[in-house]
């Protein structure tokens, strides 16, 4: 492997790391926040990918679509969690797993009725179409830059929401003592309500911008799942900033591990997350 | 007490005849038809290739007047789920529950594997209607399990033939790493350098990682004259728009058995077009029977038929051509196996023949995506057998 080359595997793992953060970051907050496993997270992402696929094919544009779309996942997720999520809160971990297992075998029939099985592409938007060249034969799509671009703008937006805002003190103290930041005359429900909705959105909005790339197919969510658990464990559970640090560690594992170990890529990652855990077993930031 | 025992056994035997005459009646019954097994995806990922697959072998028994050799069929039908946890249950439901006559399955290697297996010990007839796993025609082959699809080997093969003759001479190969993809890339390498050309680097990742930016990386890094992947579904969708997206496209032409670009080219959004793909079956081959299955499928299922559709087609070419050889009464497997070896079968796809361990010796077509279609513009390899290494059946 040359300079260049290494350079480029740098920004590959980059990108890879950013747009797992995406998908991790709202289960993150779902979990460490509400104390819920949502097994359903993956869904999210593959119900975001969809709605970008009806959605720019309606309108012909996927910005418009993603405008439309981050609303219709907010709203989505709000209404879940009136429905289902709230009688969850005071369950076991078992009943949780239970339910968001139910909700993936019903969105993916959801899916197979109304869409089908088949395999479908998003077109990427024409501002966002060229590649910039990088070596004498790669070049590099400008829409992964940019998706990395709206990743760290994400970042920077939650840590600021979580951490310099009154919603977001709120959301702190509420996932510390449920009781008493009710009895301060908090609307627990409500700020619940909002957390999870945010983190379908996040998924949701993962999915979309994803949907150019990955094409949308039946199943997507299973494979995101697997990883944003991993992500979300090796960061400590319910840490943004630590989902950060350890999607960027995954990106870069599994980027290198290709390339340096090929034979045993699939481990890379795994082998990741067990050193993490020997080392710190709450994960690299665990909540505080 | 006497008077009242006698009448008893008037009535046990008169129950027993009775039951004898209905026994006798319902195997005379079965002596008409034929039981089909049916063991396919319905569900998953691979659902539409099930029902592909139902529709070919449906149209096939409808256009016969709903029997085959004379028989009334009558299906058993088990969704595999493409479990191969479930498999080898799946299977026995049909064949010792069910008493299936034959087994028809499956799409996934895993899911067929178990079954020939359930298939070599109950001695159960089996026509596997598209797994292209290299060992079900190669070490497990078995007179009783018979193929109508194509082994990895065969696409694969074909291509390598077809990338020498294009003039290159280093190629990198890129698939997942799982077994069909292995075998692709094993069959793609002993023609290509069997003709002068060399592998430089095989490149595997896991399934179904679709991440395949570092690839696209390390290929433009290794500069070969040419690539050689093995992806198919959602995966190839995005290894094409990846692949193009890289600019790679431009420099480095891309070849791949046809899996690749069947069912995908939509989804790809134009990236596929042009890409060279071999594979068994093409669009716009022109045949009296390709043309007439065609417009009898969109009849029936108003939707255009696939390859999978004209796999399980054949399946019911192929059972009908056995049973229509075999002795009327009840289902004599030995006769019917034999006829069914030494058919040959008028395809959609070209008119094949099967090898001595029961797999397809057909023509594998050259093919150029153009929009939405797979059109043929050659033959790579004509009447191309499966090596069935391994194979007891073949000495």
């Amino acid at each position: 492997m040359d300079f260049t080359s290494f350079l480029i595997q740098i920004l590959n793992a980059l990108q890879y790391g950013l747009l797992l953060f995406l998908v991790a970051s709202g289960l993150t907050l779902v979990f460490g926040i509400m104390g819920i496993i949502n097994l359903a997270h993956g869904s999210f992402y593959m119900i975001g990918a969809y709605l970008a696929f009806a959605l720019s094919s309606l309108t012909g544009n996927l910005m418009l679509a993603i405008v439309l779309g981050i609303p219709l996942a907010f709203g989505f997720g709000a209404l879940l969690e009136r429905l289902l999520f709230v009688h969850l809160y005071k369950r076991d971990h078992l009943q949780q797993v239970l339910l968001t297992y139910g909700l993936i075998l019903i969105f993916e029939e959801l899916r197979s009725l109304t869409v089908g099985d088949d395999v479908h592409g998003v077109a990427i938007p024409e501002l966002f179409s060229a590649s910039i060249a990088l070596s004498e034969n790669l070049s590099y799509p400008v829409y992964r830059l940019v998706i990395s671009v709206v990743c760290i703008a994400l970042a920077a937006g939650l840590w600021w929401l979580m951490q310099r805002t009154r919603l977001g003190m709120m959301i702190r103290a509420g996932s510390f003592n449920r009781e008493m930041v009710q009895s301060l005359g908090v609307n627990i429900d409500m700020l619940y309500r909002t957390v999870f909705a945010l983190g379908v959105a996040l998924a949701a909005l993962a999915g979309m911008l994803a949907a150019p790339i990955s094409s949308v197919y039946p199943g997507m969510g299973g494979n995101v799942l697997i990883i944003s658990f991993v992500v979300v464990v090796i960061g400590g559970i319910g840490s943004v900033w630590g989902a950060l640090v350890a999607a960027l560690l995954v990106g870069f594992a599994d980027t290198f591990g290709t390339v340096l170990m090929p034979d045993l890529a699939g481990l890379a990652v795994y082998l990741l997350m067990a050193v993490v855990l020997l080392w710190r077993p709450e994960g690299i930031f665990r909540k505080g | 007490m006497v008077g009242k025992d006698r009448k008893l056994r008037l009535a046990v035997s008169a129950l027993g005849l009775g039951l004898g005459m209905l026994l006798a009646q319902g195997a005379a019954e079965a002596a008409d038809k034929v039981k089909v097994g049916l063991m396919l995806p319905y569900t998953g990922t691979y659902a539409s290739l099930g029902n592909a697959i139902t529709n070919g072998f449906k149209q096939y028994v409808a256009e016969q007047g709903g029997k085959l050799g004379g028989r009334e069929v009558e299906y058993f039908v088990v969704d595999d789920e493409s479990d191969a946890a479930k498999a080898t249950e799946n299977a026995n439901k049909l064949v010792k529950r069910d008493n299936v006559d034959v087994l028809v399955g499956t799409v996934h290697s895993g899911v067929a594997l178990a079954m020939a297996k359930v298939a070599r010990d109950s001695k159960t007839l089996l026509i596997i209607p598209n797994a292209g796993a290299d060992e079900l025609t190669g070490p497990l082959c078995a007179a009783n399990v018979f193929r109508t699809s194509f082994s990895a080997w065969q696409p694969a093969h074909a291509m390598g033939k077809v990338v020498a003759e294009r003039g290159h001479k280093n190629v990198v190969t890129l698939s997942w790493k799982y077994s069909f993809g292995e075998q692709s890339v094993a069959g793609f390498k002993e023609a290509f350098e069997q003709a002068g050309g060399k592998v430089v680097k095989e490149l595997y990742l896991p399934f179904p990682n679709v991440e395949f930016q570092p690839f696209l990386t390390e290929i433009a890094n290794l500069k070969p004259d040419a690539v050689f992947v093995f992806f198919s579904g959602a995966g190839a969708a995005k290894f094409v728009k990846d692949y193009e997206a890289s600019g790679l496209k431009a420099n480095l032409p891309l070849y791949a058995p046809g899996f690749l670009t069947d069912g995908t080219l939509d989804a790809m959004g134009g990236a596929g077009e042009g890409l060279l793909t071999t594979l068994h079956y093409a669009d716009g081959l022109d045949n009296a029977k390709e043309k007439a299955f065609r417009s009898g499928y969109v009849a029936a299922y108003k939707i255009q038929p696939d390859v999978f559709a004209v796999q399980g087609y054949d399946s019911a070419q192929l059972l009908a051509a056995g049973l229509s050889k075999a002795p009327a009464g009840a289902f004599d497997k030995e006769a019917v196996m034999n006829a069914m070896s030494a058919a040959t079968i008028d395809s959609p796809r070209g008119a094949f023949t099967l090898s001595k361990a029961n797999n397809p010796v057909q023509d594998i077509y050259l093919r150029k995506a153009e929009g939405s279609q797979n059109k043929v513009i050659g033959v790579a390899a004509a009447k191309l057998a499966d090596p069935a290494r391994g194979c007891k059946l073949m000495k």
